[in-house]
Parts: C-alpha cells; structure tokens; sequence
C-alpha cells in the first residue's frame, strides 16, 4: 500500500509541477505531462518497469475520450460539415498516410509496417492544436475553422484504424508473443464471450452487442438518468456515468471488439441528450487525470538510449514527417481555396503527430504490428514533433503573418453573423423569454437548469435544453463558457446567483453577465460581483401595469406613457447614487440612516419629477411639445402661429 | 486660416440601418472626421425619449447642424421631427431669448428614391427638392441659422448597384472639410438647388 501512495505523489507531484510550467511557456498540457513523464522516468530515475502496467491502464482515458469526442458530435453538425470533414479530413488523413507510407516502404519495411508508420503519422495533435488556437483566438479564422474539421476527421479515423491495426499483425511476431504468452496463459486466460464461436456465430454476438449500446443508449439511459438526477445527488449521477462508459467498455472487450469504439458510439448516442453537458462534466475529470497519466507513461517509457544512439534518423524522420504533412495540407489548402495567411495557418498548425500517434503505438506493439524498437523510435518522434508545434505556431505570428497583413487589412470587417453562444442558466418563467427573443432573432443558446421536469417540458416544445447545475463549473465549461459571449443568470437561488456572477467575473472576465435580480438589494450585489446588466425581475412589469391603472383612471393613455417613462428615467438617474450609499451601508451599519435618506430622496425627485414643474431637467415630460406663451405679441409671434 | 476649425453636428436618423446601403457608410465616414460629433438619434433614443438639455447643449457647442437621413414621405423620419419639437424651445432657439442658434449654418445631407427628373413642377413628384425641404428652411430662418442648399443623392434605390455610394461619400467628406476649414461660399450655397452639384464654385481654395 504504501508503495502505491508514494508512486501516485510522485506521478501526481510531476503533473502538477511539469503543467503548469509548460502551458505558461506556450507548449500546452500534453507537452507537460510528456516533460513530467521524462523528468521522474529516464532523467531522475524515480519510476521504472511499473510505468507499463500503468499505461495500459491510462489507456482507459483514450476510451473516455473517444466517448466525450462522441457526445460532441451532433449528427446534424456532423452533416453540415460533411464535405470539408470528408473531403478536407479524408485527403489529409489519406494523402499523408499514402506518402509516409510509399517513404518507408522505399527504405525496405514491409507494407504492413509502413501502412502502420503512415496512419500513426497522418494524426495531429488536437489537444495541442485546438489548445493554442483559443490561446491565440485564431478559432474563427478560416485556418482555424479548417484546421477543426480535419480534426475532428482524425478523432474519428482513429476508431477505423484501431478496427484495423490488429488485421496488420506479422507473423513472426505473433508466434514470438504467443509463445512468450503460453506460459502466462496457463495462468489467467482472458475472458472473453466469443472463445472458440463459430465465425457467424461470433458476427452474431458482435452485432448483438453493437445494437445493445445503440438501442439501450438511446432508449434505456434516459429514464436512468432521469431517475439519478431526480434524487439530486451528485456523485451518484458521477457513478452512473462512470458505470456507463465502463460497462460499455467492458462489454465490447468480452465481445473482442474495441472499446474505444464502444463508447464512442454510446457517446455519439447521447449527443442529442438533455443530459449531455452535465455527462461531459462528471467523464471530463477523469478523462482528463487519466489522459495525462498517459501522457506521462509515454515520456517515463522513452529510453534517452535509444534516442541518442539514434539521434540522426529521430531528427531526420521528424523533419520528414513535419515536411510531408506540410506539404500535404498545402496542397490540400491550394485545392479547397483556402487564402492568404490562412492557408499557412492550415499547413503549419497541423504538421505535427499527435496524442493519438502513442496511442496507435502502443496499440500496435500489444498487437504485434511493429517491433518494440521501432515504436521506440517511433515514439520519439511523435514526442519531438510536438515539441516543435509551439515553434511552428511563432513562425506564423512573427513571420508570414506579417507578410499578409499589409493586404488584408483593405478587406471590409466580417458581418456578425456568428454572435457567440449564449449560456442560458435557469429557464423557468424568467430565463425562457429572455431564451425565446434570443433564440428567435437567430442567436445561439446553451439552455440549463437543474429541474429535470423543466427542461424536459421545454424539450417537449422543442427547445433544446440540458439538464444540470448551472452554478458548477465543471457543467459551464462543458456548456462552453470558454467560448460564450454571454451568460444571463435567471436561476431561482439569490444567493447562488451572487455566487456564479462572482465566479464568472473572476474565471472568464471576458463573458457578458446579464442576471435577474430579486429585489432592489439583491440587484446591487449582482453589482457589486461586477454583473454587466442586472434588472429587478418586478419593476418593468410593475411599472407597466401601474401605467394601465393610470390610462383605466382616465389618464390619456399618451400622458400615462410619458409618466412612466419619467418613473424610470428618474429611477435611472439615481440608481448610482443609491448604489454608493448601500455599499457604504453593508460596510458600517452607522450609514444605514445615510441609505434610508437617499431613498427618501428618490421618493422626492419622483414625485417632483411627476408634477407640474416646468423648467426642472429631469421632467421633460413637462417641457416637451410646450407651446410658446400666450399673448404673446412680438414681432415672431406672427410668423410662427401655426406652432401657437 | 487662422482660425479655429468649425465643429460639425450630423444628426443620423435611419430606423431601419440592417437595410441601408447609403446613409450607413456615409455615417460612418462621417463619424471618423475631426470636428466631427456624429448621432445615431435611433440609437440614443430608441424609444423616443429625446434629452433635451443634453441635445440644446450639443446644439451650442457646434458651428454647423447637419441633419442627415433618407426621405420619408418628403420629410424627415419621425425622430427628426420629435427631436425639432422638443429641442427648439421657446426662449432657447426662438423667442425674445432665444438666441442659442443665431449665426450658426444648417443643411440636409439626404437620399431619396426618385430621379431627379421626378422632382421638378413637371415631374412626377410636382415639387423640387428645395420646396419640399421649406419647413426646415423656414425653421432654419426663424431660429436665425443659414439653411444652405441640401447635399443629396437621387435615385437611391439603384445607387448600391451603379457604384455612385463611393463617389458621394467622397464628395461629401471633401464638403465636411471645406465646412470645418471655413471654406463654403455660404451666399452662393444658400442659391443653388443642390450642394453637390456645385461643389467647383461653392467650395473655396484656402
């Protein structure tokens, strides 16, 4: 036991000191687990042949991921963007892959190695990538927005490809692992559903356990869920989204297929679900503790002698990969007209491997594709790769970028078409107008609240709505809080409210809080968190229904309108001077009556404000639309009489 | 010129700007001159609760009023009447007081639908622009302002499409310099039909 503590500290120790480090100094998370991993592995020496238990078991963080990248994917986004994902993604992927591929075959691998070689290589890094692009706000560049897309097309290839590795196996290695494992057999035999099936049998079995994640995905998990959410504990809907993704991966092992594809159907399942958001945020964690362990198994694993006894191929290799990629995604930017300084952004932000190049790696050692000592090899340079992404991210900032700049600044700014999202935090009798008017002049909203009957009624009028708490960060940023433009707080806890305006201004200061407030005082303390709009829930209404009363007392409707105005604009004028004097009351209790005789003051200017008082500045209503005087003989009185 | 520059006033109005191809941009050249206050009066008022004191006050410390807009009906849009009602009080604009506009030079930057050809006795639309346009001139006279001849674009419809939209806000940003510099022959500006037309004689060299 003991043992186990003092290897978690150390893992844990070198994440939180490596991460850090490395995402200040631009190179991202991935790079900083990688750094950690070769600082306590080879460098220091602290952890050593435990590292390879541990990575098969981080590996479930890619499942996670695969599942997570699954609930991402609309199927209505996915077939929006069908033409650049197929066309963009699949030429990326394929092209690359093809020329790696013919590269190494020239240096005498056999075609099943140098298939391999070519897909691992063919992946990018999105982690690193999507990371710097909201680092530098280059997302909604058309680079950018290219760049996703032959993204999210490798997110998805990687399922294919995990498919197909093992049909690469070769021979020899193969009976070198089976003989190895025939002793080990003897021991534990891996469990399994289809041993010894017949061929249509186990085909049978596999699509069987294929439509059980599609079928019970879809129509089992919601009354789960719906039942978990309904007791409001929290880590019980954790263990339910944790027993999902592990049943299912569990279920795919014993039918021999891939989990990660498991899971990832399940997720892509769900991707339509209320329940969404608040699954992203309770996987996410885990996925992401799990993924950096990973990471960190990769960079304990490296073996400096391999590397500096190789180092001329390692670099050489590298360069070759970078270069091809390059070179592919050049073409391809040249084939789909993408312009000017984007085009470079494309090529260069996606010319490195990826995490998924590890994963594919390891992958293949287990399943006897490639020989240890070139997935070593291999490995580096996968690792060094990445470690040049930053550098290649500098030269377009501080070289072609600058080149382009000069021409592109004629171009006329780019109409607002994309608002950014709304996040939409409690849609009860509040949140759903302010919802409804957005949504229908063609904004994009993230709709959440924590009542499972209310977002399941609005989903019902075809309002997409997610369940979950919106004073959790983990479900905003799964909501996309990053991203958002705005968040408008219409939740029913006051206090809470306070709460969340307060953590957004701290986290994201660049997103727009607009939030409801209760009463007069709670609308200063939305204030005073640094809320960028608040409204008291009452007053406008209020306002308008005491302007009715006036018009039904024989007020002309006109006047009554003009009263009301007035009511407000006074308010207006006052809310800061009131707005100081309640601060000033929340800090000494002595200023209290100081408070108190400011809002007699308002009193005052309103009813001031409402009579006849001709020449005071606060009452246009009064001096609007006045008349000159009567009786008034001087010499322009005649030559304006129709004013009279 | 030793003295100082003329500072403008250009009161916007458009109620429907998502639409506008030509008062749009000529607002916004208009906004990036020196000596230039330019208003949105939609976007200030959306619900057509003029500031009067904060409007009078904008009116005092300005040379030269320009009201710019499209033609609605042979007049102003609503907010630019609403604005005259409230703004020009008795004893600030006219009045035995009233001397707050005296001396100070107005016109009408505006676009209309109609040919030129349409706004002649003879033409489809009876008047010429300058009759049209005999309330402000009128207003212009009592409150004791210069009214010199309106800067307009005809045929507005189809401007957009012919490229005329760059020519004008070309001109009229050349016209807005020349105001501020001083360099209008206002006795000749206040005689001819229209400004634009004229801009050769109207517009002195320094």
């Amino acid at each position: 036991m003991t043992a186990y503590f003092i290897q978690a500290f150390i893992y844990l120790c070198a994440a939180v000191i490596a991460v850090p480090i490395a995402k200040r100094l631009g190179l991202g998370s991935v790079l900083g687990y990688l750094i950690a991993g070769v600082v306590i592995g080879p460098i220091i020496g602290l952890v050593g042949t435990e590292t390879n238990t541990l990575q098969h078991f981080a590996e479930f963080g890619v499942v996670m991921m695969l599942f997570l990248v699954g609930l991402e994917l609309e199927p209505r986004m996915l077939w929006d963007m069908r033409n650049k994902l197929i066309g963009l993604g699949g030429l990326q992927v394929g092209l690359s892959t093809l020329v790696v591929m013919g590269i190494a075959m020239s240096f005498g691998y056999g075609w099943t190695i140098a298939l391999t070689v070519g897909m691992i290589f063919s992946l990018s890094s999105t982690a690193i990538v999507l990371q710097t692009f909201n680092e530098k706000s280059l997302s909604k560049t058309e680079g950018g927005k290219n760049a996703f897309s032959v993204l999210l097309f490798q997110d998805i290839a990687v399922i294919p490809m995990l498919a197909f590795i093992p049909l690469l196996a070769l021979p020899e290695l193969v009976e070198k692992a089976q003989s190895l494992a025939q002793t080990a057999a003897e021991h534990h035999e891996e469990m399994s559903l289809v041993a010894g099936l017949p061929g249509w049998a186990y085909a049978i079995v596999v699509l069987l356990a294929i439509a059980s994640v599609v079928v019970g995905g879809h129509f089992l998990s919601r009354p789960l869920f719906r039942y978990v959410a309904s007791s409001g504990l929290r880590e019980i809907f954790t263990a339910t989204a944790l027993m999902l993704v592990i049943g299912i991966a569990a279920l795919m092992s014993l039918v021999g297929l891939s989990p990660a594809l498991g899971t990832f159907l399940a997720g892509v399942v769900l991707a339509n679900s209320e329940f969404r958001h608040e699954l992203e945020s309770n996987i996410e964690p885990f996925k992401g503790l799990l993924l950096g362990l990973f990471f960190i198994t990769v960079g304990a694993g490296i073996n400096f002698e391999v590397l500096f006894a190789n180092i001329a191929p390692v670099l050489a290799m590298t360069f070759a990969v970078m270069l091809i990629k390059a070179l592919v995604l050049l073409v391809l930017a040249f084939i789909f007209k993408i312009r000017g300084s984007d085009r470079w952004l494309f090529a260069l932000s996606l010319a490195q491997a990826g995490e998924f190049g590890f994963v594919l790696l390891s992958y293949t050692v287990q399943n006897h594709v490639i020989p240890t000592e070139l997935a070593q090899l291999l490995s580096l340079v996968v690792a060094l790769s990445m470690f040049l992404t930053p550098g290649l991210f500098i030269l377009f900032d501080k070289v072609i970028l600058p080149r382009y700049e000069k021409t592109e600044n004629t171009r006329e700014p780019d109409d607002i078409n994309e608002k950014g999202t709304v996040i939409i935090a409690g849609v009860g009798r509040f949140g759903q107008i302010v919802n409804r008017l957005l949504v229908t002049n063609g904004v994009k909203t993230v709709v959440l609240d924590h009542e499972v009957q209310q977002v399941e009624n609005l989903r019902k009028i075809n309002t997409k709505s997610f369940y979950g708490d919106a004073t959790q960060p983990d479900l905003l940023h799964t909501a996309g809080i990053d991203k958002a433009k705005m968040l408008v707080i219409a939740i029913d806890d006051p206090e809470r409210a306070v709460g969340l305006v307060e953590y957004i201004k701290h986290t994201h200061p660049h997103v727009i809080v607009m939030a409801r407030a209760f009463d007069r005082r709670h609308l200063y303390r939305l204030r005073n968190a640094g809320a960028d709009f608040m409204v008291s829930e009452t007053f406008h209404s209020a306002l308008n229904l005491g302007k009715h009363a006036l018009i039904r007392l024989g007020v002309h409707p006109f006047k009554a309108e003009q009263q009301r105005a007035t009511f407000y604009e006074t308010e207006v004028t006052h809310k800061d001077t009131l707005y100081e004097a309640w601060k000033q009351v929340t800090e000494d209790d002595k200023y209290l009556v100081h408070y108190r005789d400011m809002f007699i003051q308002l009193e005052e200017t309103l009813s001031a404000a409402m009579k006849d008082e001709r020449y005071r500045s606060f009452s246009k209503m009064e001096r609007g639309w006045t008349p000159p005087p009567k009786n008034n003989h001087t010499e322009f009185s005649q030559s304006e009489n129709d004013e009279a | 010129m030793t003295t100082a520059a003329k500072k403008i006033l250009v009161l916007y109005a458009h109620p429907s700007q998502e639409r506008s191809e030509i008062n749009k941009p000529l607002f916004h050249a208009t906004g990036l001159q020196p000596n230039v206050t330019a208003v949105d009066l939609y976007a200030e008022y959306p619900t057509f609760r003029i500031n009067i004191d904060k409007e009078q006050q904008r009116l005092v410390e300005h040379d030269v009023i320009v009201f710019m807009f499209p033609l609605y009906w042979y007049s102003t849009p609503a907010i630019l009447k609403e604005w005259q009602d409230l703004v020009l009080e008795y004893n600030f604009a006219y009045g035995a007081n009233g001397k707050a506009l005296e001396g100070k030079t107005f016109l009408c930057v505006l676009s209309a639908g109609g040919s030129e050809a349409a706004y002649k006795e003879d033409g489809f639309n009876h008047f010429t622009l300058r009759e049209l346009l005999r309330p402000l001139e009128q207003t212009a006279n009592l409150t004791g302002m210069q009214f010199i001849a309106p800067f307009a674009l005809f045929c507005a419809r189809s401007a957009f499409e012919e490229n005329r939209v760059q020519n004008h806000i070309d001109k009229w940003i050349t016209t807005l310099k020349a105001l501020s510099e001083d360099r209008i022959d206002i006795a000749l500006a206040q005689k001819v039909e229209k400004l634009n037309d004229h801009l050769d004689q109207v517009i002195r060299e320094h």
